[in-house]
């Protein structure tokens, strides 16, 4: 199965919403390199509004990780509560 | 951050249709051909626009405030490396070769990319996607504004930085990704989407920017680093627009299929052709390295460009047609590139060495087949030579690729001690190519490659092969801002202003 992935800056402000990602990703695999976190997904991969304000403990938009986020890979699709990436095979 | 989230009132989907779609309205006193006259002739049928839809659902409102914190967080940092002295914490100066072919090669073409956008942002007819191509073009010209805004604190101390743009215009290297960047802009709409949208951006940038600045946060340039992520925080969204792009293309008509497969087999050879450079800066000019050009390409175009093109069969795409050619390359171009660095390094302006006992170990463990088989005899060659005070210089012009412009200093596919080589004759003149994917690519639109400004030719045709005064012409001072590192300006400098940082003598 292809591999999706998201990768942030390593910083304050991503460190929650790292944990969130791999809350609601079991699968995934985070591998943490120099001033950047890439995590990758077997086929799929969920990033959640709801986990990620649990982690922050404030009210989160999702739009706001295009701050940063430094690149991603699959099909894209976003709504208020969910960012999925995800391939058709 | 603590940007406080609203309460919306209006869910995401909604709040695209109104601040996205309802900004576009039917032409009454025109024609919709008359308004968008460039959307035909390059063959690819659409019959709904409004299918496009951007999967961020980014809105203008939303783009300025996520565009404004990405600047403030930007120059804190840039203004932070300037005060305290940033540039005395690299890991040793040599790495400023990099960011001198990144300013000269790479951030004109993030503004020829602006260009670009505002261009086909205009001859799109779908909403979706003029919005889309406004964001993108503003993002290019932030590329290029916050890239040559970081470097500029290194022009303050080091050589090579201060003319990057008649370097863009004039020098040999640096026609490699302008070349690239034209050919895109004298495409029709489609095709520029293809280029840079797909290829360059979905396919090829996270092998430039990711393992690249995690390189120079691994190198202590905190600048860097800060633009880099800045500029792509951007891209992520320039990629999921590329790939959007293509499937609506695949999606509207299945008659697109051919000439979509034709762009994509077309620039992503030139892209990977430009990409040769940083594969150099990769395994040669990064002190400290984060991952080999061989291990870069594993995870970001084997495995990614791998499942990409997998997702795109359901269209009756396949991989494009060089992808073998290049998987054969990978362990090859950036000593190839180097070595033709090294030996033309009177016409470069950034310096290149000799790489180290240290580093010639690194460059065998990561490329075990080839490295001490056939790059390591020519490095302690020259080196040899270098020790006996005759160090090997290449004063002949090297014979350039009328498509992808690099210097034909590749090996066969399938043969690595045999030059790769081609040519081809049309309306009576003869044309060099270093590979049989530029050879196609200009055999498919030999009208459009003939006119090429090539740097060798124009050398004779404008300044009689005056090499002093084409120096002058590219900005580039003899002794300075060329030549070895060691020995440089650069070192020198280096060397006594991280001793006075460090002491106090």
């Amino acid at each position: 199965m292809s591999t999706v992935f998201i990768a942030l800056q390593a910083n304050e402000e991503t460190r929650p919403i790292i944990d969130a990602i791999e809350i609601d990703n079991p699968q995934a695999i985070v591998n943490r390199q120099p001033a950047m976190v890439k995590i990758d997904a077997p086929g799929r991969l969920v990033v959640r509004r709801e986990t990620i304000e649990e982690q922050l403990g404030r009210s989160y938009d999702l739009q706001e990780l295009q701050i940063n986020l430094i690149t991603l890979s699959g099909n894209v699709d976003e709504d208020e509560d969910t960012l999925t990436l995800s391939w058709n095979e | 951050m603590d940007m406080k989230a609203t309460k919306k009132k209006l869910g995401m989907k909604e709040r695209y249709r109104i601040l996205t779609r309802d900004l576009g309205w039917e032409p009454g006193y025109q024609s919709r051909e008359a308004v968008f006259p460039y959307v035909r002739y390059e063959g690819i049928k659409v019959h709904d626009w409004d299918k496009w839809e951007d999967p961020f659902r980014l809105t203008m409102d939303a783009y300025w405030k996520y565009q404004a914190e990405k600047e403030r967080k930007f120059y804190a940092i840039i203004d932070a490396h300037a005060q305290n002295n940033g540039h005395l914490n690299l890991t040793d100066a040599r790495y400023l070769s990099a960011l001198k072919i990144f300013l000269q090669a790479i951030s004109p073409g993030e503004y020829a990319a602006h260009k670009g956008f505002a261009r086909i942002g205009r001859e799109f007819p779908g909403v979706g996607t003029q919005v889309a191509c406004q964001m993108q073009a503003i993002d290019e010209i932030r590329h290029a504004q916050t890239q040559i805004h970081a470097m500029s604190n290194y022009n303050r101390y080091y050589d090579g930085f201060h003319a990057f743009a008649d370097a863009r215009d004039r020098i040999w290297y640096t026609s490699v990704a302008r070349s690239f960047f034209d050919d895109a802009m004298a495409a029709g709409p489609f095709e520029f989407m293809i280029a840079i949208g797909f290829s360059f951006e979905y396919v090829l940038t996270n092998l430039l920017f990711v393992p690249f600045m995690s390189g120079a946060a691994y190198n202590g340039d905190m600048a860097t680093v800060t633009f880099g992520f800045s500029a792509q925080s951007d891209e992520a969204r320039h990629m999921t627009l590329g790939l959007e792009c293509i499937k609506f293309m695949l999606e509207q008509d299945p008659d697109n299929l051919p000439i979509v497969q034709g762009w994509i087999d077309k620039w992503f050879w030139r892209g990977f052709r430009v990409l040769g450079l940083v594969s150099t800066m990769m395994d040669y000019m990064l002190p400290k390295r984060v991952m080999s050009w061989r291990e870069a390409w594993e995870i970001y175009g084997v495995e990614n460009g791998g499942a990409l093109f997998r997702d795109l069969a359901r269209y009756g795409i396949r991989p494009p047609k060089g992808w073998d050619d290049a998987e054969k390359a990978i362990d090859h171009m950036s000593h190839q590139i180097m070595l033709g660095l090294y030996q033309w390094s009177f016409g470069t302006c950034f310096h290149s060495w000799i790489p180290s006992d240290d580093d010639m170990a690194w460059l065998a463990k990561k490329y075990p087949d080839t490295f001490d088989k056939y790059y390591r005899p020519r490095w302690e060659h020259i080196k040899k030579l270098d020790a006996a005070g005759t160090p090997y210089k290449n004063f002949g012009l090297a014979k350039l690729c009328q498509c992808c412009q690099l210097p034909a200093v590749f090996t066969e596919p399938d043969d690595p001690t045999l030059n790769c080589h081609r040519e081809t004759v049309y309306k009576g003149e003869k044309y060099q190519f270093c590979s049989d994917g530029c050879k196609d690519i200009f055999e498919n639109e030999p009208e459009k490659y003939i006119q090429a400004w090539l740097p060798m030719p124009a050398l004779f045709q404008e300044l009689n092969g005056d090499i002093g005064a084409w120096m002058d012409w590219v900005g580039l001072k003899d002794g300075v801002d060329n030549g070895d590192y060691d020995g440089s300006r650069d070192q020198k400098h280096f060397t006594e202003w991280r001793g006075q940082a460090t002491s106090n003598l």
